[in-house]
This record gives structure tokens, C-alpha cells and sequence, in this order.
């Protein structure tokens, strides 16, 4: 029996563990806080699957190819579409209470960029009832957790990973735990955005970062999707399904600029060009009504009352574009492994070559939905052969590092930085980007590398040391931050969420492919794959 | 604004104080308080924050020894900060849900048995509000039961029992009931402390009467009842 570890215990972690189960592995889940509290909660339009009765799983896969802008997989997008339906009834059949229709079908949604009603949801909570219910499920099957560790580093031999070192936050002490096989599924990183972002605190990338150390390449890193609608002070998400629902952006004139239901990367730089003109934007739902607000949209409205004091059904909300979703991630083949062996990925921390240059709404909870199946089934049957003397070289270091924290002087402040650098990336690395700014913003990062050494946490305390594992979180978005900077400088070309003003136009000769990057050696190398091999 | 944090420490012995910070915030949640006292007055306060959208659960605390969840407060001066009740305390206002949680598994608050898929909308309406709880675990530390009854299922886990249980897909009979029989439904006071602090607006204490009289209908009794704990003596003919 295999002994499959799952890191991070959101939909993709839960879904993976679940089928892991299945196939006969011996599963433990950990993570660094508690299985509910992920970012998948947070998810709320919905799921898509090709359902109705003028809808199928071509109009699906054309719809979300073309939101892809060529950087696509058909196979991965095939694989993702065609198992849609099967997935929905999984969860309908483990008690997630979608909302239904008149006859009691399971009714669905249109959002930004379908060419039919597609998300089946649950009110706006569709990621919190689906997390839950994968939870209780779980908790039905005996499935192991452990709650409050937070991942250092995988220990690798021979590019294959036999275990992983983590810092049990409630001890401080650092732990070694083996596996036969390993599941990332620890989510994105738009939180190096901070308070420009509308994800949790904890999507500092961790398993991204973590991956690129052991060895493993990541890809299209410069794709990150801004939301456009996040409310304007506190990046709070209004979901798409407000403007699904037939919910109006106007300016401060009141005027409509845009098509509502573009792909989201157009109407957020829609929504930017207004800013930018000097307008502020607003999200008019009042001519739904309250019934249907209350019934459909409940907690958009009690989020824009306690966040921006405004009440939707009689006042305009303010709104501006916030770091969302992260589209780059750990390369993974179709069976969802990385290139070490036995070590895999799965959800947002992964690149499964389903969303391209821009997600489509609805399909990230389908992606950990299909692919945390898959990587459960693939994890499970993996050659379960471990290195006969296993090294300890990366347990003693990560040991040391958290024994060392003591000694760290912390004559600069990591907050601070962590605030500069949200706010440079979100100016510069954000909707519009361009040579100069990119490259001006790598210069400060790699500055900040070097400052490291004189950061470190003021708490000095061995116990649920908060400030340690922030700053850890920290040292792993700016080890990201190079990579994205460095991705978004070498595509010279504007696609999706990634638009430059200096080179608008996409260029699919040279770029219409994935932007791998690993570290060779410790230097850090990037190649589009296919490309730059024939020339 | 001064705001007092109980602050609490396990190292080199239990120790707790309340200690007073000046936020200089404009109208802040009490969560953006908190990580402002963090991140440029004290770095060592500890607290656990997620979402900051209320949906995640795991900034709830208790303020003035009312449960909220803090992204969602509006902290006010001399409001008194402190970790929630019922769990052990880690670190300041960090506890520790495990024990809470693991109540979840021997209420056995999961599907049994699942049929049919098609369900009518009045029916998915049934258990539409239980579904929204977020796990924060405010009702668990608001109920007065724990005092003298460590062994209480809790008020969440018998609202997830609600969920599934009332769910017309489920098709297990009886089974889930007589689970929730001995430290479940009947150990409840039905006092409603729950109901006031759940910030997803969800009754616990509605649902454990709807779980006992579901009880009465499959043949259980209150066992405070029967056990002859309350004689009023039996009528005779």
C-alpha cells in the first residue's frame, strides 16, 4: 500500500486524498491551519459542466481554448471538460446542496466568457458548500489530518522525493515525514499582490516555491488574473455571477464602457482604462431587486454593506481590478506528475495547461475537481521504490534554519517590504506592464534578496511562532516574485492576463507556448518550450 | 483608539495579562486592528486570520466575551479582546479546534447513503442555511454545556448532523439518529447562546429541536425522562 502525503488541504487536497483513498493508498492530508479554512471557500460563482440542454462539452472545451489564447493543452482541456458532468454528480452524491431549478434539476449559471449558462452553483457559497462537504466525506473515510505544519521543503534524491520537512507551528519543532509519493496542492500566489488581492493570507505560493527548489520546473508564471470586480478599499471579491446575472459597470458618468460578460481579462483592463482616465468605477446591480439579490447573491450584499458601507440594492459599488487567480504554476504532465519523481501537483499550485493565458470562471473548481481525481489515482499507483539510504542533508538544513531564527538581527523590516512590494507589483506587474517597469521592479526584488539576511522575525518564540512562518511566506514571494518578473520580461508580446503596453499585439511565432522555468545549479533558467529549441 | 488584547503564553508556565494598544486605524475591522498592532507595534501577537471576507472561519474571537468573527467587527476603544472558550488556548487568541472538530467524526456528520439526484427546490431549501456554517467555531465556545460536559457533540456538529440528516437524498433510516442520542441532542439546554453569536445567522439550538423531535418520531426518548430523573408520578385509573 502506498503512503501518499497530500500538502494543503483545499478542494484540490480533499479531492485528491478522497480518490488516493480509493485506489488503496494509505493517505495522510497536512497543511499549514485547517482543512475549511483554504482558499477554496472563498470561490463563489461556481463550477462548470456542459449540462444543458443547448450546451455540450465542445462549446465548453472552444469556450475555454479560447480564453486559453493559445497557450493551452487541447488533451488537458479535453480531459477537464469531458469529465465535468461525472464530477458533479460525485459531489451531488456526497450531499453538496446545489441550487436547483423548477423541475429540481440542478440549475446553472452564465458567467464571463461561456457561450451558455455552465456554473452549477450553490447560492454565491459554491466553494464553501463544495469544500465542506469533500470534508465531512473525508472525515467518512477515515482520511488522516494534520493540521498546523507548515511545509519547509520536500527532501529529494536522485529527482525523486521521498518526504518533506515541515515546522509543527504548535511545538516549533521541525519534523521529517516520509512518503511514497507526494501531493501538492498548497494553491496560488497572488497574495504577493496583499491587499491587492481578493485571496486569503495564506496564498503565499509556498508549494510553487518549494517545488522549484527540489528541482521541479514551474511554468507561465506571468500569468496572473485580476479580478475585475473586487471592492475598491478592501479588495473584498464580488463574484462574476452578479454580472452573470445582468449586473451593469458604469463610470463615474454612470455610462456603460464595456461587455459585462468579456473574458475577464478584457473588462478588467477595461475597467483599468476608466481608472486610468481618472473615473471611478462602479458594479450596478439595484435593477435585479432585493428578492433576487437575497435569494441568489446574499452574501455580495453583506459583504459590500459591512466592507464599503454601501447596500446593492439601492447604491452603486465601488469597484476596482484585484489579483485573483494564478495561472502559472508547477508543470505537471497529464497524470499529474512534476518532472522529480513520485512528487505531483494539483490545483492552482500546478500548471495543468487548462487555463492558459487567462481562467475562465467556474472552471478552477472544476480543475481541482478533475485533476485531484487524477492526481489521487496516480499518486496511489506510483513506483513506490524509495532511495534504500535516504539523505538527511535537507531535514539538518531546514532543522537549522528554524533553530537559527534566533540569531536573524532583523534590522529591516519584512512587513514593510512585503507592503512595497504589493504595491510595486500591483502598478507594474498588474494589468499593464511594460520593459521598463518590469524591469525596474526586478531591480528592487533582487535588492531585497540580498536585504534578507538582515529581515528575519522579531518573535523569537519556539511557539505558534506566527511571525516565523510569515516570514517564511515572505522569503517564498520574492523567491516567486524573480520568477514572474523574469517570465513576464522574456514574453515580449502581449496574450491574456499578461498585456504589455510596449508590445501590445501577441506574437504566436515565438510565444504561443508554455514559459518554463527551473534552477540549474542554483541559476535560474527559462525556456518557452518548443520555441527557442527550433530556431 | 486603545483596544486591550488578552495576551497568554505556555512558555516557562501559563501566563496571561491584558495588554492595551493604540490602532491608529480610521473605522477598522477588528482583524485589520490586529494586524496593525502586528505588523508595526508588536510582531509576537498572535492570531489566526484567513479569507478576511467571513466565509473562512478562522479569525473568531471573542470581544467584550462575545464571539465575532474579527474581519467582520468594527472594533471600537476599550473593546476587551479574547480567545474563544471551550478549546485550549495556544497562544494569545490562537486555540487549538482539533478536539472541537473531531466531534464532526463521532457525530458521524457526513452523508450516509445517497439516492436519487433529483431533488425539488423546496426541498434543497430545507437545509440551505445548516450547509453555510464555516466551522469558526463560535457557537462551540458560547455553550454553556461544555462547563460541566466535555463530552457534548457541540452545536456545529449537530447542525452538520441536521444538514445531512434533513437532506431528502439521505437514505440511511435510523442509523444517524441513534448516533447522535448518547452525549447529542438530549445535552443540549436548548438555551440559544448559539443562535446569538453564529455570524451565518444559523440556529443550532432550532436544529437540535428539530433533531429531537426527529428522535421522538424514530422511538427515541429523552433519556432525562426516562431514567426516572423527573417523576411526576404516574397517573392512576
Amino acid at each position: 500500500m502506498n503512503k501518499v502525503l497530500i500538502i494543503g488541504a483545499g478542494g484540490a487536497g480533499l479531492r485528491s486524498a478522497i480518490s488516493a483513498h480509493k485506489n488503496g493508498a494509505e493517505v495522510t492530508v497536512i497543511s499549514k491551519s485547517y482543512p475549511t479554512r483554504s482558499q477554496t471557500c472563498m470561490a463563489q460563482g461556481g463550477i462548470n459542466a456542459a449540462r444543458g440542454e443547448n450546451d455540450s462539452v465542445e462549446h465548453h472545451i472552444a469556450d475555454t481554448l479560447r480564453s486559453a489564447h493559445g497557450v493551452a493543452s487541447q488533451e488537458a482541456i479535453a480531459i477537464l471538460c469531458e469529465n465535468a458532468s461525472t464530477e458533479i454528480e460525485f459531489l451531488d452524491s456526497i450531499g453538496v446542496p446545489f441550487s436547483r431549478d423548477k423541475s429540481g434539476e440542478i440549475t446553472q449559471r452564465k458567467l464571463g466568457g461561456a457561450s451558455e449558462a455552465r456554473a452549477c452553483y450553490a447560492q454565491d457559497f459554491s466553494g464553501l458548500k463544495i469544500l465542506h462537504t469533500l470534508y465531512d466525506h473525508c472525515n467518512k473515510l477515515g482520511i488522516k489530518f494534520i493540521n498546523e505544519h507548515y511545509l519547509i521543503n520536500l527532501s529529494v534524491q536522485n529527482k525523486k522525493v521521498f518526504g518533506g520537512n515541515f515546522l509543527d507551528m504548535q511545538t516549533g519543532v521541525t519534523k521529517h515525514i516520509e512518503a511514497d509519493a507526494i501531493i501538492l496542492a498548497t494553491g496560488g500566489y497572488s497574495k504577493i499582490y496583499q491587499k491587492h488581492s481578493t485571496n486569503s493570507a495564506g496564498t503565499t505560493g509556498d508549494g510553487v516555491a518549494v517545488a522549484l527548489r527540489a528541482g521541479a520546473s514551474i511554468s507561465n508564471m506571468e500569468f496572473i488574473q485580476l479580478h475585475p470586480t473586487a471592492l475598491k478599499n478592501s479588495s473584498v471579491l464580488i463574484s462574476e455571477s452578479a454580472r452573470g446575472a445582468g449586473g451593469y459597470l458604469v463610470n463615474s458618468k454612470g455610462d456603460r464602457f464595456t461587455n459585462e460578460l468579456a473574458p475577464r481579462d478584457e473588462v478588467a483592463r477595461a475597467i483599468h482604462n476608466e481608472i486610468e482616465s481618472g473615473s471611478d468605477v462602479f458594479l450596478d446591480i439595484r435593477h435585479l431587486g432585493e428578492e433576487f439579490i437575497d435569494e441568489n447573491l446574499p452574501q455580495e450584499r453583506k459583504l459590500a454593506k459591512l466592507y464599503e458601507g454601501v447596500d446593492p440594492i439601492v447604491d452603486l459599488l465601488p469597484i476596482k481590478p484585484a489579483a485573483h487567480y494564478s495561472m502559472g504554476g508547477i508543470e505537471v504532465n497529464l497524470e499529474c506528475e512534476t518532472n522529480v519523481k513520485n512528487l505531483f501537483a494539483v490545483g492552482e499550485c500546478a500548471n495543468h495547461k487548462v487555463h492558459g493565458a487567462n481562467r475562465l470562471g467556474g472552471n478552477s473548481l472544476l480543475e481541482l475537481m478533475v485533476f485531484g481525481s487524477i492526481a489521487g489515482e496516480s499518486a496511489a499507483h506510483s513506483s513506490s521504490v524509495s532511495p534504500e539510504h535516504k539523505t538527511t542533508t535537507q531535514f539538518e538544513s531546514d532543522r537549522n534554519f528554524i533553530e537559527g531564527i534566533k540569531h536573524f538581527t532583523n534590522q529591516i523590516d519584512f512587513y514593510e517590504k512585503r507592503e512595497f512590494i504589493s504595491n510595486i507589483f500591483y502598478n507594474n506587474v498588474g494589468l499593464v506592464r511594460n520593459d521598463a517597469g518590469l524591469k525596474a521592479v526586478l531591480a528592487a526584488i533582487r535588492q531585497i534578496q540580498m536585504e534578507i539576511p538582515f529581515m528575519g522575525p522579531v518573535d523569537k518564540s519556539m511557539h505558534y511562532n506566527t511571525n516565523l512562518v510569515e516570514f517564511i511566506e515572505f522569503g517564498n514571494m520574492v523567491e516567486l516574485a524573480e520568477v514572474i518578473l523574469v517570465s513576464a520580461i522574456s514574453r515580449h508580446e502581449s496574450r491574456g492576463a499578461h498585456f504589455r503596453d510596449d508590445i501590445p499585439e501577441s506574437k504566436d511565432e515565438m510565444y504561443a507556448t508554455d514559459l518554463k522555468v527551473w534552477r540549474e545549479e542554483g541559476i535560474l533558467c527559462a525556456d518557452f518550450v518548443g520555441k527557442t529549441d527550433d530556431n | 483608539m486603545i483596544i486591550k488584547v488578552l495576551r497568554y503564553t505556555k512558555e516557562g508556565g501559563e501566563r496571561e495579562a491584558f495588554i492595551e494598544y493604540d490602532v491608529q486605524l480610521e473605522n477598522p475591522t477588528l482583524l485589520q486592528a490586529l494586524a496593525f498592532i502586528k505588523t508595526k507595534i508588536d510582531p509576537t501577537l498572535s492570531f489566526s486570520s484567513g479569507c478576511a471576507s467571513s466565509i473562512c472561519g478562522s479569525c473568531s474571537m471573542r470581544v467584550n466575551e462575545v464571539e465575532k468573527l474579527a474581519c467582520s467587527y468594527k472594533v471600537k476603544d476599550g473593546d476587551k479582546i479574547t480567545a474563544l472558550k471551550n478549546m485550549s488556548r495556544i497562544r494569545d487568541l490562537v486555540v487549538n479546534m482539533e478536539e472541537s472538530h473531531s466531534k464532526n467524526i463521532k457525530a458521524k456528520a457526513y452523508s450516509e447513503i445517497f439516492t436519487s439526484l433529483q431533488i425539488s427546490q423546496a426541498d434543497a431549501k430545507i437545509n440551505e442555511l445548516q450547509s453555510d456554517c464555516i466551522l469558526c467555531g463560535s457557537c462551540y465556545s458560547a455553550c454553556p454545556v461544555f462547563d460541566t460536559n466535555s463530552e457534548f457533540m457541540g452545536p456545529f456538529s449537530l447542525t452538520r448532523v441536521f444538514r445531512y440528516i434533513f437532506d431528502p437524498r439521505e437514505n440511511s433510516g435510523t442509523k444517524k439518529i441513534q448516533n447522535i442520542q448518547s452525549h447529542g441532542v438530549w445535552d443540549c439546554t436548548l438555551c440559544g447562546e448559539c443562535t446569538l453569536v453564529c455570524p451565518m445567522g444559523i440556529s443550532s439550538k432550532d436544529d437540535i429541536s428539530a433533531l429531537r423531535s426527529k428522535s421522538n418520531i424514530a422511538g427515541f426518548m429523552d433519556p432525562n425522562f426516562s431514567a426516572g430523573a423527573l417523576d411526576f408520578g404516574a397517573p392512576t385509573f
